[in-house]
C-alpha cells in the first residue's frame, strides 16, 4: 500500500480520536502528542483502536512509541502491512 | 434544580423526559438540564408518579427550585417532593410548595389531548386562550403555543466556557478561603505496576487494554476503605462520610475547562470495569452529556497531570469535598534499592487534605497505603 491511503487513514483515525483537532497541518516529525492539544492517553488508546479496526491489524502496546509521530505511524503501519 | 456541584447556581431546562400520570423509579432519567457542564440528563431520587411539571422547557432557575411534583409509591395523596433534589447540599432540598391547584374561576376547559400535550411540554394552560367551544382550550391552541415559544437552547461554546470559569474561580476562591489545606507528598515505585501491566496488556487485545491511570484510581479507592475521613463532604460544620466511595475524576475539556465526574463505588469495581467506565466518562464529559449523579455524588477527587509532563501536582481541594489525589507522571529516575542505585519508573503522588476533617497522620498513612496497594498489582 503506497503512503498516501495509509496517510489519509490514519489521519481520519486520528480525527476520530480528537474531534477537535486539527489534523490537516500537523508537522509529520513531531510528536503527535505536542502538537495536539488534549491528546491523552485515553485519546491514544481510541487512535490505536482506531488503527486497529481499519487496517485489520493488532498493534501491540510495546510497539505505541513507534507510533507518536505522524511518519512514525505511516512508517510502522506500511513496514507492519507490507510483511503479512 | 439539582446541584451538580457546588460550584452550580442554576440551570435551564432543555427538555422533559416525564409527562404527568407516568410512573418512574429512582435513578429514571426525568429531565435534561443545561448547564455550563453540558447537557446533562437528570435523573430522579424517588420512585412514584409523576404529579405536575412545575418548571417549563426553556426556563433558567436557580438550584433547588422545584421541577416537578411526585406522588411517593404508597402516599394517597400529593408529596411535596420535586424532582432530584441536591445531593450533597442540603441546603438546595428542591421541596414543592403545596399545589395551588384550583384557580380562580373555576375550572380551566381544556381537552384532554390539550391537557397532555401542554403537561408535556411543560406550558401552563392558564397562560393560554382557547379557540374551542366556550373558549375551551384545544390540541392546536397547545401546539401554536409551543410553536411560538423560544425553543429551549443549549448554551453556545462560549458562553459555557465562561460560565464554567466563573464557576471554577468561585468554587477555587471558596475552597482556598474555607479549607485549611496541608499537603503531603511522597515517591511510588511503579516497576511491579507496570510489569504486570505490560505483561497484561500483551495478553489482550487492542481493545481491552488497561492504562496505568487504572490502576491507581483502584488503589486510591481501596485506600480509602481504611480512611473514610478522607472520603466524604464537609458540611455544616461537619464532616460526613461518602455514602460509598465515588472516586471524581479530573477530566480537562477540549477548548477549557474542567469536570470531575463520579466514577461510582470504584473501590467495588474491577479494573476492566473501571478502565471502561472511565473512557465512557471521558467521552461523555467531553461530549457534554453526564448524568447528574456522575457530577453530584463525588466523594473525593483524582487529578492526574503527568501527560502535561508535570513531576507533582499541588491540589485544591473541591469544597465539599475534603480531599484531593494528585499525579504527577511516571519517569525513569535513580532509586536506591538495597543499598544500590538503580533506574526506576517513579511517580509523585500528593495528598490535599482538609486539616478540619483529617489529620497528617492519617493521610500519610493513607498515601502509604496506595503505595503499597501498588506493590501488588494483581490484587487490584
Amino acid at each position: 500500500m503506497s503512503d498516501t491511503p495509509i496517510r489519509d487513514t490514519v489521519l481520519r483515525a486520528l480525527g476520530e480520536a480528537v474531534p477537535d483537532a486539527d489534523v490537516g497541518h500537523l508537522d509529520p516529525d513531531r510528536r503527535l502528542r505536542d502538537q495536539l492539544d488534549y491528546f491523552d492517553s485515553i485519546d491514544f488508546l481510541n487512535f490505536v483502536e482506531g488503527l486497529h479496526k481499519a487496517f485489520n491489524l493488532d498493534i501491540p502496546e510495546r510497539d505505541y512509541p513507534q507510533l507518536a509521530t505522524l511518519a512514525g505511524c505511516i512508517d510502522y503501519l506500511q513496514t507492519r502491512l507490507a510483511a503479512r | 434544580m439539582p446541584s451538580l456541584g457546588s460550584d452550580m447556581e442554576a440551570g435551564t431546562l432543555l427538555e422533559w423526559r416525564i409527562a404527568p400520570g407516568d410512573a418512574v423509579s429512582r435513578g429514571d432519567v426525568v429531565a435534561v438540564v443545561d448547564t455550563f457542564k453540558g447537557a446533562i440528563d437528570v435523573e430522579i431520587f424517588e420512585t412514584g408518579v409523576v404529579e405536575e411539571i412545575l418548571v417549563p422547557v426553556g426556563e433558567k432557575v436557580p438550584v433547588g427550585t422545584p421541577l416537578a411534583r411526585l406522588r411517593v409509591e404508597g402516599e394517597p395523596a400529593a408529596a411535596p417532593v420535586a424532582a432530584a433534589p441536591a445531593a450533597p447540599v442540603p441546603a438546595a432540598a428542591a421541596v414543592a410548595p403545596p399545589a395551588a391547584v384550583p384557580a380562580p374561576g373555576g375550572r380551566l376547559r381544556a381537552s384532554p389531548a390539550a391537557r397532555q400535550r401542554a403537561a408535556a411540554a411543560g406550558i401552563d394552560l392558564a397562560t393560554l386562550r382557547g379557540s374551542g367551544p366556550q373558549g375551551a382550550l384545544t390540541l392546536a391552541d397547545v401546539e401554536r403555543a409551543i410553536a411560538v415559544r423560544p425553543a429551549a437552547r443549549a448554551m453556545a461554546p462560549a458562553e459555557r466556557l465562561a460560565g464554567m470559569r466563573q464557576a471554577i474561580a468561585a468554587a477555587m476562591l471558596r475552597s482556598k478561603r474555607e479549607i485549611p489545606h496541608y499537603y503531603l507528598g511522597t515517591t511510588l515505585d511503579m516497576a511491579r505496576a507496570l510489569a504486570w501491566l505490560e505483561e497484561e496488556n500483551a495478553r489482550r487485545p487492542v481493545t481491552g487494554r488497561l492504562l496505568a491511570g487504572v490502576l491507581l484510581l483502584k488503589a486510591v479507592a481501596l485506600a480509602l476503605r481504611q480512611a473514610p475521613e478522607l472520603n466524604g463532604h464537609w458540611l455544616d460544620g461537619g464532616f460526613r462520610p461518602g455514602s460509598g466511595i465515588h472516586v471524581g475524576t479530573a477530566i480537562a475539556l477540549r477548548g477549557g475547562g474542567l469536570v470531575a465526574p463520579a466514577l461510582h463505588a470504584a473501590d467495588a469495581a474491577t479494573p476492566d470495569q473501571l478502565m471502561a467506565e472511565l473512557r465512557q466518562l471521558v467521552q461523555r464529559a467531553r461530549a457534554g452529556s453526564l448524568r447528574s449523579s456522575e457530577l453530584a455524588d463525588a466523594t473525593i477527587t483524582v487529578t492526574s497531570l503527568g501527560e502535561q509532563g508535570v513531576d507533582t501536582v499541588y491540589g485544591i481541594i473541591h469544597p465539599p469535598q475534603v480531599a484531593l489525589v494528585g499525579f504527577g507522571r511516571i519517569a525513569e529516575r535513580p532509586w536506591v534499592v538495597d543499598g544500590r542505585v538503580v533506574a526506576r519508573p517513579l511517580l509523585q503522588a500528593t495528598l490535599s487534605a482538609d486539616h478540619r476533617a483529617s489529620d497528617g497522620h492519617r493521610g500519610a498513612r493513607f498515601l502509604a497505603l496506595v503505595e503499597s496497594l501498588l506493590q501488588e498489582p494483581e490484587t487490584l
